[in-house]
């Protein structure tokens, strides 16, 4: 009866199949979804966003079987899990330094977007989606950087927390409220490790949408031309999968090798060290994926008409990521793909330099020189999105799109 | 490409200046020094670390706590069963309540935590002038510079430059940024007699404690770099049988 | 497989064989990576080092007079150090243990018969059973007995009567003393685990 197995195995997901049409939709989404033909190696950031999340979650739970959320003894599960704990060390500096590279990940993600116009329509939905899961990304990751109770942890926690402040009549009741109590403690520290543990899953479903959106037109491509027919496209599987394998497998030569060589490469040497609620570090920093928005913050240094310094900080921070749901509107080119727009194609690396430069200021004292080009570099920012965007969209001269992806220059390189 | 090249040149540049400026200070450069546990192949000279902890015994642990550190840990950098027991049953370590309701003192056993010489930090303040001498476990990991930062403080005692006006009970360091330190100068020559006869200069002996320190603040360095070596290994050959997969994959559509 | 291959001319399809022993070679990697890479992650929850280290305990058996029993904590669990009197030993050792639920010889459940080290779980359903305290309830054999369930133990904490299917545990969940995770190691001390 040797044969029985694989027939009675192909009968049970028949079965399964008329009822959950799980392996169709597999079927569909893998083996008959058109993926445009030449899509570069800049679109394997979704799929690694995707895995990254994964990563997190899984390791993160791990975390949860062993971390105390209690101001009294969270420092100490921490080494505990790094010292007594099987394999913790390793479980503790893959979550660490897996929200670095997410963010890495996720922010190349979203510069290829911005390159290639990715936002532009029908894709303006799918491009909201995505800003909705940085800031999800941003929440989660701020919350499980105060869970060690170290220095920073609990400075940044003031902090940011404090910003909130900054809102008239209500601000100060708002902090109160968001503290569950009169200064950071171990009432927040709870509710920060509830909602850091919350909002992953929450982000999944988000992912999912962003999905669903994404597979409605397909994916963007190079040329940002629509794709005409099946000349211009292949299955998902086998091309796209083995090219999301390779691309995992060179992420994952960087990311361990941050793990297992430079595990604290990316962090603050002050989060070894105890939260004290009486002192404060020399220098707050968060992370580096925040130092954009937190230069932002502190560069507005005089009030605007009846709006407080601090609050235009906040206001313009916020801002700078809110901005970026009108992003499909503010465009006005005709032409999605940067490769066509002559003069985009360059501006948009001043994009760049403005970020990373915005980077560089939150990372130092804000102090003589560094104050100056954080002023420049937030103003440059928002000249860059509500200015040039409309602007270069409506005077640039965009060169001719190729008839097909078929016959677009030269092929994408492998 | 010329944007290729344009914008590799462009991050780059920042990359660099933003190097620079983070390893501006108003103290000294810091001087490197040669560690066993270095590099990608590092591991940590147990010799060294024992010394190390002989140091640290002797000297440091009459201000300083080693709370994350247990004594069976101490089996990793080379002691054996007994001699953890030994160790540990050197100490008196605070136990109970007893069935009086008492707190009271026993010898101490290997699955104890390392007790630091005060009871709690206020103890500790009173008996130093009011700073508190931190503990010591993760010191290595919570100073920038790390290990060669611990060295350079513990071998930078120097006398102020002329002019200098040092605050009553604090000591010129060249390494403490402001240079007023609170800590006087721990190691002299010879303050320890180490037992595998190593001459205890001041270098030696901040060098063995530094090596025992960094064990005590990442003990799970020699497993790591052991087991990165084999993850990065596989990753390597992975990434090409999939590179060669993902070419032969893709022929007939180029 | 290969015959069927050959059959159909592989060697007019080099480059299809080829690329499926890439893809399986691919393959295989893939699923070394992950299974190795999942253990260490479930090995994270199997006894911590610290755990680990607390798995020992000393007892001190000079206060314990001939007759008294004492109950200590090892691993988390109860563990019965009954000082037996001559009395209890004859009783034990007297059983015919054929009639026994779970025959065991008591020369076979301790190293020293004056000595009785059991783990203080009932083996029905996880109750302490009582007998350790003197006016506690022994149960007709005076050994133990749990009032969850009213399983009776004897003298040598062997089950006698009610539900529970097994003896009381040595250390160690062991079928002879002599593989117990006891051992005297002082004068008077007993270092369990």
């Amino acid at each position: 009866m040797a044969d029985n197995r694989p027939g009675a195995a192909a009968r049970i997901i028949r079965w399964i199949d008329y009822r959950l049409p799980f392996v169709q939709f597999l079927n569909h989404e893998l083996n008959e979804y058109p993926t445009p033909r030449n899509l570069s190696y800049w679109w394997n950031y979704g799929s690694l966003s995707g895995i990254m999340l994964v990563i997190m979650i899984v390791t993160g739970i791990i975390l949860a079987t062993q971390y105390t959320p209690s101001s009294e003894l969270a420092f100490e599960s921490v080494e505990r899990i790094m010292r007594d704990v099987n394999y913790g060390w390793l479980v503790r500096y893959v979550h660490m330094n897996g929200g670095s590279m997410f963010f890495a990940i996720v922010y190349i993600h979203l510069f290829r977007g911005l390159y290639y116009g990715s936002y532009k329509t029908p894709r303006e939905l799918l491009w909201i989606l995505g800003v909705i899961i940085l800031l999800l990304l941003i929440a989660t990751a701020f919350m499980g950087y105060v869970l060690p109770w170290g220095q920073m942890s609990y400075w940044a926690a003031t902090v940011i927390t404090n910003l909130f402040s900054a809102i008239p009549l209500i601000g100060p009741g708002i902090v109160t409220f968001l503290w569950g109590g009169f200064a950071v403690g171990d009432p927040t520290l709870h509710r920060f490790y509830a909602l850091h543990y919350l909002l992953p899953f929450i982000i999944v479903a988000v992912v999912l949408l962003h999905l669903v959106a994404l597979h409605r037109h397909g994916s963007n491509n190079p040329l940002g031309i629509d794709h005409k027919g099946p000349q211009d496209t292949i299955p998902f599987h086998p091309y796209y999968t083995i090219k999301d394998l390779f691309g995992l497998t060179v992420f994952l030569l960087i990311y361990t090798f941050f793990v297992f060589y430079a595990p604290n490469y990316l962090g603050e040497p002050d989060n070894y060290i105890p939260a004290n609620p009486m002192q404060t570090p020399n220098h707050i920093v968060p992370e580096w994926y925040l130092l954009p928005y937190y230069a932002i913050l502190r560069s507005i240094t005089f009030p605007i008409l009846f709006i407080s310094s601090k609050l235009a900080g906040v206001i313009l921070a916020f801002s700078s990521i809110f901005i970026l749901f009108f992003l499909p509107w503010l465009d006005t080119s005709p032409v999605r793909s940067a490769r066509f727009r002559p003069i985009y194609k360059w501006v948009f690396w001043l994009l760049v330099i403005d970020v990373i430069a915005l980077g560089w200021v939150g990372a130092n004292p804000p102090q003589g020189i560094v104050v100056t080009v954080g002023q420049i570099a937030t103003f440059y920012y928002f000249i860059h999105m509500l200015i040039l965007f409309p602007l270069i969209g409506k005077l640039e001269r965009p060169l001719p799109l190729p008839s097909s992806i078929g016959a677009g220059a030269p092929m994408a390189k492998p | 490409m010329a944007k290729r090249a344009f914008a590799a040149a462009t991050v780059s540049a920042f990359v660099l200046a933003s190097a620079i400026a983070w390893a501006a200070d108003e103290t000294l450069p810091l001087p490197r020094q040669e560690w066993s546990f270095d590099g990608v192949f590092g591991t940590y000279d147990r010799a060294s670390a024992q010394r190390g902890f002989q140091v640290y015994k002797e000297v440091c642990s009459v201000c300083h706590p080693v709370k994350h550190l247990h004594f069976r840990d101490l089996g990793e950098i080379g002691y054996s069963e007994d001699e953890v027991k030994a160790i540990a049953g050197g100490y008196q370590v605070t136990d109970g309540p007893n069935d009086e309701g008492q707190m009271y003192q026993r010898p101490g056993r290997a699955s104890d935590p390392i007790p630091g010489p005060f009871p709690n930090d206020q103890a500790a303040r009173a008996a130093n002038n009011g700073a508190l001498p931190p503990d010591q476990s993760l010191i290595v990991k919570a100073r920038a510079g790390g290990p060669d930062y611990v060295y350079a403080i513990l071998t930078g005692y120097k006398e102020p430059p002329a002019g200098f006006k040092m605050l009553e009970g604090m000591n010129y360091n060249e390494y403490f940024a402001g240079h007023q330190f609170a800590m006087p100068p721990p190691l002299s020559d010879n303050a320890v007699t180490f037992a595998d006869g190593t001459p205890a200069t001041v270098p030696q002996m901040a060098h063995d404690v530094v090596t025992f320190l960094t064990w005590a603040a990442e003990p799970n360095l020699d497993d790591r770099h052991r087991s990165g070596l084999k993850v990065i290994l596989f990753l390597v050959v992975a990434a090409g049988v999939f590179y060669a997969a993902k070419r032969k994959i893709w022929a007939p559509i180029h | 497989m290969a015959d069927v291959a050959q059959q159909n001319g592989s060697e007019a399809h080099p480059g299809e064989t080829r690329r499926d022993f890439l893809l399986l070679t691919a393959g295989a990697i893939g699923g070394v990576g992950i299974v190795a890479t999942i253990w260490p992650f479930v090995d994270t929850l199997n006894p911590a080092r610290d755990t680990l280290a607390l798995s020992t305990t000393e007892v001190d058996l000079a206060p314990i007079q001939i007759g008294q029993r004492l109950t200590v904590a090892w691993r988390g669990q109860p563990v019965f150090i009954a000082h037996r009197t001559p009395e209890e030993i004859k009783a034990a050792e007297a059983v015919d243990i054929s009639q026994l639920r779970d025959p065991q010889k008591d020369s076979d459940r301790v190293r020293k018969p004056e000595w009785l080290i059991v783990v203080g779980v009932c083996t029905h359903l996880g109750c302490i059973p009582l007998g350790q305290k003197t006016g506690d309830d022994r149960g007709p054999f005076g050994g133990w007995f749990c009032p969850c369930h009213g399983s009776v133990y004897d003298t040598s904490a062997r089950i006698r009567q009610g539900p529970a299917p097994l003896n009381l545990w040595l250390p160690g969940q062991v079928e002879q003393a002599s593989q117990a995770l006891y051992k005297f190691t002082g004068e008077n001390v007993v270092t369990i685990g």
